[in-house]
């Protein structure tokens, strides 16, 4: 991590770039923060799989793409969501399986999608939603379009056959897909020396024949930059590249409180805060003198009123009619 | 009319397709340079070039996930399933994945793509290689079935689930390629969910899928020379399945016989009977009897496999153990 201002490549960037990476980051921290507090309060059914802690990841990366370009997400898809554009409201409404979500009640916390933002959802199969962005990386390459694809997915998901085929796939094709592995260190619950024997996801890219890059997944402008440079040159016609993002989840594989099962130390976890993503860029700014805190606090306090909206609007959305179940089984 | 294969009818329609729409690929193992292992695809790479006719490593999992995201992203994707066994590799993209998007997303995506692929026993393929696998994927909502069983019904099924916005799959049976029969030279729907009446009868119903379909006539001919008439009903898809003409048939027919080559236990005939005594119970002289396989694997010596695979004597003799049975 860069200490030094002298240094700091953030201060290459334009000032627009960094208050844009910092609101995405508080966008998805305040999003999920609330979830979990709604969860814990009852008020959502089904499964949460939180984000909280690796919002650089989908922040940097989502700064550097176009409303066209088409991201795949995963159970922990909120974040991503949020990041390329998602309505708020649609997303709290989904959480809550309202008719007004963004699959209308049918998919919940695990599948909110949004096509015109190029959210070709979020999936609850680990790897599922891999080879969906390669496949959008096809239809765009057919169609003459200069769009990229962006599947994310966890260290874990680099074991499962889906990731495999598809790095090949979009390889052999030469397609325009960035794969990014969040590496927040474990699969669900299984930690990833347990589960792999190599040190970096990224070492997996040689095998098939793409560049595989490192990034701190901590520092939003790191990933923003990686991301840069990888996307243009996906969009250019040079092929996919893999991008690994060291990072880490505050909250459990699924829930807010946990199972309870030491899996992980608190002194890790403590370790990794100290380093987290918004305070940090926070600091950078205000160092630089590109933001004051007055400033930034804003962000906070206006996003809140954002999300306490959306929660209201999601509130009092209508349940979906059960003499609809079956809509959109089939297109008729 | 003119008379082609069944394979030639698989190919012909792609390639009449492929003029009609620009939007179609085709995407699988062998099937730009090489043409497909059965043929099926020959000179469509030639045709179309490798822009729309797609080779791909041996992924199935990765090249049917990737057709339902390009299919989501407004191409029609047709990828192809050497053999209906490999559907174990890939499944989650089909069941999980093209079945699922447009529901749990809310209407906000369609995944019109067409997996084909060829089933059936018969040529001593061996346990891995000959699999009637259709009751797995009819169990799916969101998902198609189709089981061609003539070069006419070949061309007209493809040229429906192509068309069709739905994830559709259409499963050749591998013993009927090089089967001829009249197929008109233009592009013609045969719908989902309509099965055909291929020959009438007053004695009893035989519903047949797929290659069963030629048993089953084979048989009705048979049984005609002692005065059985055997009514005759194709499925031709297994979802939708055309229940209505089924009971129609049944209703005036008061026994029913169905016969697949899949494995009986948990076959379309367990649905199949199983609709028929909710629905027709008061019309029926004898039980509904299910004539599919032995719960046994596809066995590779060809005196086992036909043991193995149900045929037109046996499906004669069924009729009459039925006949035998009713009290009307």
């Amino acid at each position: 991590m860069t200490t030094t201002t002298e240094q700091d490549p953030m201060l290459a960037l334009p000032p627009e770039v960094l208050y844009d990476l910092h609101r995405r980051m508080v966008r998805i921290r305040l999003f999920e923060e609330e979830a979990g507090k709604l969860m814990e309060a009852g008020r959502m059914p089904g499964f949460l799989h939180l984000y909280v802690g690796q919002e650089a990841v989908a922040a940097g990366v989502m700064a550097t793409l176009r409303r066209d370009d088409v991201v795949t997400s995963t159970h922990r898809g909120h974040g991503h969501a949020v990041a390329k554009g998602a309505d708020l409201r649609y997303m709290y409404a989904e959480l809550f399986g309202k008719q007004t979500g963004y699959c209308k009640g049918r998919g919940g916390s695990m599948h909110i999608n949004d096509l015109s933002i190029g959210m070709l959802g979020a999936n609850g199969i680990v790897g599922g939603g891999i080879p969906h962005a390669v496949g959008a990386a096809l239809a765009a390459s057919y169609k003459g379009q200069d769009s990229v694809a962006v599947p994310f997915f966890g260290d874990g998901a680099t074991n499962i056959g889906a990731f495999h085929e598809s790095a090949n796939l979009a390889a052999v094709l030469r397609l325009p897909v960035l794969f990014v592995c969040e590496n927040n260190g474990y699969a669900e619950f299984t930690p990833q020396d347990r589960h792999m024997l190599l040190k970096d996801v990224a070492d997996r890219a040689a095998s098939y024949g793409m560049p595989g890059e490192i990034v701190d997944g901590m520092d939003a402008v790191a990933v923003y930059l990686a991301a840069l440079r990888l996307v243009a040159r996906a969009r250019d016609g040079e092929g996919p590249a893999l991008l690994e993002a060291k990072t880490y989840r505050y909250y459990d594989h699924q829930g807010v409180k946990g199972l309870r099962i030491p899996y992980r130390t608190q002194e890790e976890i403590d370790t990794w805060k100290e380093r987290d993503a918004i305070t940090a860029l926070e600091q950078r700014m205000v160092n630089a003198k590109v933001a004051t805190s007055e400033e930034l606090e804003k962000v906070w306090s206006d996003t809140r009123e954002e999300i306490a909206a959306a929660i209201e609007f999601a509130d009092q959305s209508p349940d979906p009619d059960p003499a609809d179940l079956l809509d959109n089984v089939y297109t008729v | 009319m003119r008379e082609i294969t069944y394979v030639k009818a698989f190919t012909e329609s792609l390639m009449q397709l492929m003029a009609e729409d620009e939007n179609i690929v085709i995407i699988g193992e062998d099937v730009a340079h090489y043409g497909g292992v059965f043929h099926a695809f020959d000179g469509l790479w030639k045709t179309y070039g490798e822009k729309r006719v797609i080779d791909t490593p041996i992924s199935e999992m990765g090249f049917i996930g990737m057709g339902v995201g390009a299919a989501a992203r407004g191409l029609r994707p047709v990828c192809d399933l050497m053999f209906f066994d490999f559907i174990g590799v890939a499944l989650d993209q089909l069941y999980n994945q093209a079945a699922k998007l447009k529901y749990m997303f809310g209407g906000d995506v369609t995944v019109p793509l067409t997996l084909t692929t060829a089933g059936g026993a018969g040529l001593s393929a061996g346990p891995q290689h000959s699999q009637s696998l259709e009751a797995w994927l009819a169990h799916v909502p969101g998902l198609k079935v189709a089981l061609p069983s003539s070069p006419h019904d070949v061309k007209g099924l493809m040229v429906a689930a192509v068309r069709d916005d739905n994830p559709t799959v259409v499963v050749l049976n591998k013993r009927m390629l090089g089967t001829k029969g009249p197929v008109p030279e233009e592009l013609y729907e045969i719908p989902f969910g309509q099965a055909n009446t291929v020959r009438p009868g007053r004695d009893v119903t035989v519903i047949a899928v797929g290659r069963m379909v030629t048993e089953a006539v084979t048989a009705a001919t048979e049984l005609a020379k002692s005065g059985i008439e055997a009514e005759v009903i194709d499925v031709r898809t297994v979802q939708p399945l055309d229940s209505r003409t089924i009971l129609e048939s049944v209703r005036r027919t008061n026994r029913a016989l169905v016969v697949h080559e899949a494995v009986t236990f948990g076959g379309i005939g367990a649905e199949i009977s199983s609709q028929i005594q909710e629905e027709a119970f008061d019309y029926l002289d004898a039980p509904v009897l299910r004539l599919g396989a032995p719960f046994s694997p596809v066995p590779f010596s060809p005196v086992l496999e036909r043991a193995y695979i149900p045929d037109s004597n046996r499906i004669s003799d069924w009729v009459r153990r039925l006949l035998e049975r009713s009290g009307g």
